[in-house]
């Protein structure tokens, strides 16, 4: 096996690309992130590592915006999203100059994904590794949308999903916890989600919303703070109620 | 002695010895003059490449070399010095490369190839490239006889054709298509070059369907009126002549825009072109209203263009009409302007002075 792992244009014998699942596995490494979607407004969100002391966190953002009405978060090698980021952004901005008109959401994705499929094919390339999230509202029906890529190049749309560290875990939360839902409470679901994996607490999480007509919006620490509380909240209510509730069947029994 | 490991001298240059050939070295347990191994290897190499000359093992001290051989060259130097002989042969065309050549990217796609316009080279026997351009220019000057107009009004819109092809004062063809459909809710006209603007029509329908394909949405008529309007900025001052309206029904409703081979592009409400156009024009925008029904626009652009082919000798033939609504396009008429003359201006019976009558039978 160890012979079909160097070139990334060789297929192993039981039909398997290693560069491309060990660029996944530099993805599982990297930092969490969610997407969830909502009728009316997508959401990001991404684990924040402590920063260190002296370094200016607002150089740091995982969170990007590729367009006025398309955003992107990413779980992996920051440098090669760096090198993805800069080329889908010129890629919408050449669409908008030869079709005079916005990409839509599907457009940037299956670009991303081409981009990153070229790399799976060619001699002396490797993969870029990371899987991103690419949310938006399409310019012409107004409706919002979340995509998903990886470093094989496949892409998919999803209600809401989870890359980076610990994902599994989280996409299973939103698998049992997922409804549809619109504003506020689709940012509750992403936070929700994101506090399973990550410490809880505004400096950890930082969270983007993108509604139709604001665009793209960074939440502040404060905000997000806010939201945990509430979270919390309800958290501990509910528990009670389930305590209440098991109380008085074991009394009455 | 100095421990040396001898490189192959297969790969690099003759004139290039990594030491004395007539020091001592050492290839495992063997030690031979470092000439005796140049000679080996020499003669090896020479089964397949008969042209070197020997005189160089024999030859007391180190000589220039008359020969290089240039198979020698790694690939590297192989490709560069192909690039610079595939640069001096050709004109620099990278100001007239479309657009999608500017997106930096690793490899170049399939897709890029099929759409990327073909350069060639210069014309044989041509010393003054710009000499030849004024004179080709000049010589296409009057090619575009035609009268072509369309016009948008709430209804959709309305374009209409004459079909008289002429060579100078040659009537070539009474019978010409001159609206191309593009597609069943796009219409591209044509005036100047037939053939150009036949293949670009052509061409643009092929890159609609790809679009729609990809995209799983028509394209709107901005955009493919863009797309031609690309193509032929990047064959400007080759000689194409084209002057075409792309009329269509999109999401944002009608669209017109008028496109020529000068790169430029125009979106209006009313547009004719041609040598026609000017007395076309003159009907047009006397009749003109927004708000007319669709027999109405009919009838006015079957007029415009009647009174063009009237008073322009290079528009004649028979006038296509067609609507384009919210379905797509739909040939609403194709009337013989000879047999309009005579509707819109019937002969009247002249009075006659005196009348021959059959003399009674006596």
């Amino acid at each position: 096996m160890a012979r079909y792992d160097r070139a990334i244009t060789v297929f192993s014998p039981d039909g398997h690309l290693f560069q491309v699942e060990y660029a996944l596995e530099a993805v599982r490494k990297g930092n969490a992130a969610v997407g969830v979607r909502g009728s009316d407004t997508v959401v990001l969100g991404v684990e924040k590592k402590s920063t260190p002391k002296l370094q200016d966190s607002r150089t740091v953002r995982k969170i990007v915006s590729l367009d006025t009405h398309i955003a992107l978060a990413c779980a992996g090698l920051k440098a090669d999203a760096r090198v993805l980021i800069n080329r889908a952004r010129i890629e919408c901005q050449s669409h908008r100059l030869t079709v005079e008109d916005p990409v839509t959401v599907e457009y940037i994705t299956r670009y991303i994904a081409g981009l990153q499929q070229k790399y799976t094919q060619s001699g002396g390339v490797r993969p870029f590794g990371l899987s991103t999230l690419i949310v938006g509202f399409d310019p012409y029906s107004e409706k919002p949308a979340l995509y998903q890529t990886d470093p094989s190049g496949t892409f998919s749309a999803w209600k809401a999903n989870a890359t980076g560290r610990n994902s599994n875990s989280m996409r299973e939360f939103l698998e049992k916890n997922y409804k549809e839902t619109s504003g506020k409470e689709t940012i509750k679901l992403a936070i929700r989600a994101l506090l399973e994996v990550v410490e809880s607490g505004g400096k950890n999480i930082e969270i983007a919303v993108m509604t139709h007509k604001d665009g793209l919006r960074q939440l502040e620490e404060a905000e997000i703070d806010e939201y945990v509380a509430e979270i919390e909240a309800e958290k501990a209510a509910a528990e009670a109620a389930k305590k209440g509730g098991g109380a008085s069947t074991s009394a009455s029994s | 002695m100095k421990k040396m490991k001898v490189i192959s001298p297969i790969l690099m240059e003759v004139s290039w010895v990594p030491c004395s050939p007539l020091r001592r070295v050492r290839i495992g347990p063997i030690k031979v003059r470092y000439r005796m191994l140049l000679l080996v290897f020499r003669l090896s190499f020479l089964s397949f490449f008969p042209s070197l000359s020997l005189s160089q093992h024999f030859a007391p001290t180190r000589t220039k070399p008359h020969h290089r051989i240039s198979v020698s060259l790694n690939l590297k130097q192989r490709k560069q010095r192909e690039e610079k002989r595939r640069m001096m042969m050709k004109l620099d065309t990278s100001g007239l490369e479309s657009f999608s050549a500017a997106v930096p990217s690793a490899m170049a796609t399939a897709e890029d190839q099929l759409f990327a316009p073909p350069s060639f080279d210069l014309p044989a026997g041509c010393a003054d490239f710009d000499k030849f351009q004024m004179e080709a220019k000049q010589t296409l000057k009057h090619a575009k006889g035609t009268t072509t107009l369309a016009f948008i009004f709430n209804q959709g819109v309305i374009v209409a054709a004459d079909s008289r092809a002429s060579m100078g004062g040659y009537i070539s063809s009474q019978s010409v298509k001159k609206i191309i459909e593009i597609n069943p809710y796009m219409l591209g006209t044509m005036a100047g070059g037939a053939a150009d603007c036949q293949f670009w029509h052509r061409n643009l329908g092929i890159k609609c369907r790809l679009h729609e394909l990809a995209n799983k949405r028509r394209i709107s008529v901005t955009g493919a009126s863009k797309l031609l309007a690309n193509i032929l900025y990047s064959y400007r001052g080759m000689g194409l002549s084209i002057g075409t309206m792309i009329a269509g029904w999109d999401e944002k409703g009608p669209g017109l825009y008028y496109v020529d081979s000068e790169g430029g592009r125009l979106k209006g409400n009313r547009f004719s072109v041609g040598s026609g156009s000017p007395y076309a024009y003159g009907v047009l925008d006397n009749g003109y209203r927004p708000d007319m029904t669709v027999d109405e626009a009919h009838e006015l652009a079957r007029r415009a263009i009647y009174h063009a082919t009237f008073r322009d000798g290079a528009s004649g033939g028979v006038v296509s009409v067609y609507h384009v609504g919210p379905n797509g396009w739909k040939k609403l008429s194709g009337d013989d302007v000879s047999e309009l003359h005579y509707k819109y201006y019937p002969v009247q019976p002249t009075p006659v002075e005196h009348e021959m009558v059959d003399a009674p039978p006596a």
